[in-house]
C-alpha cells in the first residue's frame, strides 16, 4: 500500500468538510475520486498536499505518518501535485517552467526534460514561449509536466479536465495513463466522472465530506447509483 | 468635431494641454484670493482676469512644451504598439540591446568610472555631501528594497526600519547611545558595519517571521506598522536611544593599523568612496542572487504562491530570506549616515524616507538592479537640485507633488520603470492584454 489515509477530519473553523474518511491508494494505480461539488474532494486533495492539515486522522505514505508535512515538504517525499486551475508560472517561458518544476532535485535534469518534451511534444514547439500564453490544454500539459520533473512517485491532479475542451480532454487523459504504464502511481479528483472512471483502476464516490462508496472503476461505470447521479445521460449514449 | 477631437494627435495635444496647465500652476507663485492665477501669470500682480492670463510669456513657453510632449507622445504610440503586439505573440521576445550582455556590463562600467571621477568633477561643497548622504546612501536604500519589492515581490512599506537599526547600531557599538556598548568596548566605526549588517539581517528575519505569513496589502500595512514602532521606539526610550535628540557623538571612521594612521573627517569624499565601493559589492552580489537558485524561488514564489509551494518552495523561508538581505544594503547604509553625519535621531528615519526609497524603485523600474541604481541616482539628484537652488516660488514641500506627478506619468507611459526588467516588463504586457493582472505582483493576489 503506497497511500493509506485513516479516518482523516478536516475542518475550516466551525465547519467539518471531512468527517472523517478513509480510503488507500497501491502502487501503481490510478485511484479517482468522484463527488459532486462540494463533498469533499478539492479538500480531501488540498489534505493530500499538505494545504491543510487533517484535524484528527493519519496520512500515511510509504509507511511513514506525513499527516503533518507543510505543503513544499511533500516533492521531496515523492508526492507531486497538480493544482486546481493548472497554476503554471505565467510570465515564465515554457522550458522556465519545467526547470522549476525539478527545483528541489540537485544534479543534471536534462534527461527528465527530454523525457517530457516526449510525452508532451506540443510543450517541445512551444519551449520559448511564455506560460500564461499557452492554450488551456497546454497550460494542463505544463502543469503536468513541471509536476513529473520532481520525479513523484505518487501524482496527485486537481480537476485535470476543467475548463478544456473534449479532445483535449481525451488527450490529458491518454497521457495520464501513460504516466501511470511508467511507474508513476495517480490519484485523479475529477468531475467528468465518466472520463474518469474508463482510466482509473478504482474509484471512491464522495458525498457531504463522506466517503460513500468504492468500488473497482469498471464496477463503477455500470454501478446503478453512480450512473444515476454523477453519469447521468452521458453514459446512456456511450 | 467628436471625431477630430479623438484623432490621436488632438486628442493628445489637448491632454497635454491640461497637463501643462496643471504644471504652470504647480511651479507658479503660490496663489491667494486676490490673485488666484498667479501660479498661470508668474506674477503676484495680475488681478484675476481672462487677460491676465496671457499677460505674461509664461502660456507661450507652456504651450510649446504642450506641443513637444503631444508629439513625443504620438510616436512613442506609434513604437509602443509593436511593443505591445510582441507581448501578444506570446513569445519571450528577442532581447533588446538593452538586455544583452555586455551592452549592460559597458553600461555599469562607464557608470563606475564616472562615478570614481565624479568627486573631482564637482567639488563643490554642497554637491559632494550630497553624493555620499543623498544619491550614495539612497541608491543603497533602493538596491535593498529592490531585493524585497522587485525580486520577492513583498510590498514593505517600513523599510525604513533597517535603515533606522543600521544608525543605531553604529551609534550603539561606537559608545554614542545611552545604553552601554556591548562589553564596554568602544569599536571604530569600521567594526560596526560587519557587526550593523548582521544584526539588521537577524532583525528582518525576526520581523519577517511573523510578518510575512501575510500576503499583499496585509502585509504592506503591517511593515507600516513596524516601520513606525522602530521610529517611535527611538524618539520614546530616552534612556536607551537617546530620545528625540538621539546621539551626535558617533566617531567617524579611522584606519590605525600599524604606522598607517588615517581619520575620515566630516569631508565627505572619503565616505564617498567607501560607500561607492559598497554599492559595487552590493550590485555584484544582487545580481548574482537574482539569477541564483533563490533568484528563481523568489519569481516563482511572485507569480504564484500556491504554484511554488507545490514545487518545493518554502515561501515563508525565501520571503524572509529576501527581507534579510534587502535589509543588509539598508543597515550598511545606516552605518554610512551615521559614520559620516555623526550624529542619528528618530526624525531622520520617517515614513516619508520609506515612501521616497519605494518611489526610487517603481521609478527606475522594479526588479531591475540597473533601473534602480539609475532611478534613486537621478531623482535624489532632481530633488536635491531643487533644494539647493530653487526655482521661484518653490518651497521644499512642494517636492512630493513633482514626485508624485513623476510617478503617475510613469506609471501611465513607462510602468515597468526607467530601465524595466525583463520579466516585469513581460508581466505588465500581459495584464495589458487582459492576461493577469500587474498589481499581483504587488499585492500577490493571484486569480
Amino acid at each position: 500500500m503506497m497511500l493509506q489515509v485513516n479516518d482523516a477530519v478536516v475542518r475550516y473553523g466551525a465547519i467539518t468538510a471531512l468527517h472523517g474518511i478513509t480510503f488507500e491508494i497501491n502502487q501503481g494505480e490510478i485511484v479517482t475520486l468522484l463527488g459532486a461539488n462540494g463533498a469533499g474532494k478539492s479538500t480531501t486533495l488540498r489534505m493530500l498536499s499538505g494545504l491543510h492539515a487533517p484535524a484528527t486522522g493519519k496520512i500515511i505514505f510509504e509507511g511513514q505518518d506525513i499527516t503533518n508535512t507543510k505543503a513544499h515538504q511533500f516533492v521531496a517525499l515523492g508526492i507531486a501535485h497538480v493544482p486546481e486551475g493548472r497554476r503554471i508560472f505565467p510570465q515564465m517561458t515554457v522550458e522556465e517552467n519545467l526547470e522549476m518544476g525539478a527545483f528541489t532535485r540537485s544534479g543534471s535534469f536534462s534527461d527528465d526534460m527530454d523525457r517530457m518534451y516526449e510525452t508532451f511534444p506540443i510543450l517541445k514547439e512551444r519551449r520559448k514561449q511564455l506560460g500564461g500564453n499557452l492554450s488551456g490544454g497546454e497550460q494542463q500539459m505544463l502543469a503536468i509536466g513541471r509536476a513529473l520533473m520532481g520525479s513523484p512517485r505518487l501524482l496527485l491532479l486537481d480537476e485535470p479536465s476543467m475548463g478544456l475542451a473534449p479532445m483535449i480532454v481525451e488527450t490529458i487523459f491518454r497521457i495520464i495513463g501513460e504516466i501511470r504504464d511508467s511507474g508513476t502511481t495517480v490519484l485523479v479528483v475529477e468531475q467528468n466522472a465518466a472520463q474518469a472512471l474508463r482510466l482509473a483502476d478504482r474509484g471512491y464516490v464522495m458525498e457531504n465530506g463522506r466517503i460513500v462508496f468504492s468500488d473497482k472503476a469498471s464496477n463503477l461505470l455500470h454501478d446503478e447509483r453512480v450512473r444515476a447521479v454523477y453519469l447521468g445521460e452521458s453514459v446512456e449514449g456511450t | 468635431m467628436k471625431a477630430f477631437v479623438k484623432r490621436p494627435f488632438v486628442s493628445h495635444l489637448l491632454t497635454s494641454i491640461g497637463a501643462m496647465a496643471i504644471f504652470e500652476l504647480m511651479t507658479g507663485p503660490p496663489g491667494s484670493s486676490t490673485t488666484p492665477t498667479a501660479g498661470f501669470t508668474g506674477s503676484f500682480g495680475e488681478r484675476a482676469s481672462f487677460f491676465g492670463l496671457f499677460a505674461t510669456y509664461r502660456f507661450v513657453v507652456f504651450l510649446a512644451l504642450a506641443v513637444i510632449v503631444s508629439g513625443v507622445w504620438t510616436l512613442w504610440q506609434s513604437r509602443g504598439s509593436v511593443i505591445k503586439h510582441g507581448v501578444n505573440t506570446g513569445l519571450a521576445r528577442p532581447r533588446a540591446a538593452w538586455q544583452l550582455k555586455p551592452v549592460r556590463t559597458g553600461f555599469f562600467l562607464a557608470l563606475f568610472i564616472f562615478a570614481l571621477f565624479l568627486p573631482h568633477l564637482e567639488t563643490d561643497p554642497y554637491w559632494q555631501s550630497v553624493m555620499v548622504e543623498e544619491i550614495a546612501v539612497y541608491v543603497l536604500l533602493a538596491l535593498g528594497l529592490n531585493v524585497v519589492v522587485g525580486f520577492a515581490g513583498l510590498l514593505d512599506l517600513g523599510f525604513v526600519a533597517f535603515y533606522a537599526v543600521g544608525a543605531y547600531v553604529t551609534a550603539w557599538v561606537t559608545g554614542a547611545l545611552p545604553t552601554p556598548a556591548p562589553f564596554g568596548i568602544h569599536l571604530n566605526a569600521f567594526f560596526a558595519i560587519p557587526i550593523a549588517i548582521a544584526l539588521v539581517m537577524i532583525f528582518g528575519v525576526l520581523i519577517g517571521l511573523p510578518t510575512l505569513r501575510l500576503r499583499g496589502d496585509y502585509l504592506a500595512i503591517v511593515t507600516l506598522g513596524f516601520g513606525e514602532i522602530v521610529t517611535i521606539f527611538a524618539n520614546n526610550q530616552y534612556g536607551i536611544t537617546g530620545g528625540s535628540e538621539g546621539t551626535n557623538a558617533i566617531p567617524h571612521f579611522s584606519i590605525h593599523l600599524w604606522f598607517i594612521h588615517y581619520v575620515w573627517g566630516l569631508a565627505p569624499v572619503p565616505y564617498y568612496y567607501l560607500t561607492l565601493a559598497f554599492v559595487v559589492v552590493f550590485i555584484i552580489v544582487f545580481s548574482l542572487l537574482e539569477h541564483s537558485r533563490v533568484g528563481r524561488a523568489w519569481t516563482a514564489i511572485r507569480e504564484d504562491e500556491v504554484a511554488a509551494e507545490s514545487i518545493g518552495i518554502n515561501p515563508l523561508k525565501y520571503k524572509v530570506m529576501a527581507f534579510a538581505i534587502g535589509a543588509a544594503s539598508a543597515g550598511f547604509a545606516g552605518v554610512v549616515t551615521a559614520g559620516q553625519t555623526i550624529f542619528v535621531n528618530p526624525q531622520s528615519f520617517t515614513l516619508p524616507v520609506s515612501i521616497n526609497i519605494l518611489a526610487l524603485v517603481i521609478f527606475g523600474g522594479m526588479g531591475s538592479i540597473a533601473g534602480v541604481v539609475v532611478g534613486a541616482v537621478l531623482i535624489q539628484t532632481v530633488s536635491m537640485y531643487l533644494l539647493h537652488s530653487p526655482p521661484a516660488g518653490y518651497q521644499s514641500s512642494d517636492l512630493y507633488i513633482y514626485l508624485g506627478a513623476a510617478l503617475v506619468l510613469m506609471m501611465i507611459f513607462r510602468p515597468a520603470g526607467l530601465i524595466p526588467s525583463r520579466r516585469r516588463r513581460r508581466e505588465i504586457g500581459m495584464a495589458e492584454a487582459g492576461e493577469g493582472h500587474m498589481d499581483e505582483v504587488l499585492t500577490g493576489d493571484t486569480p
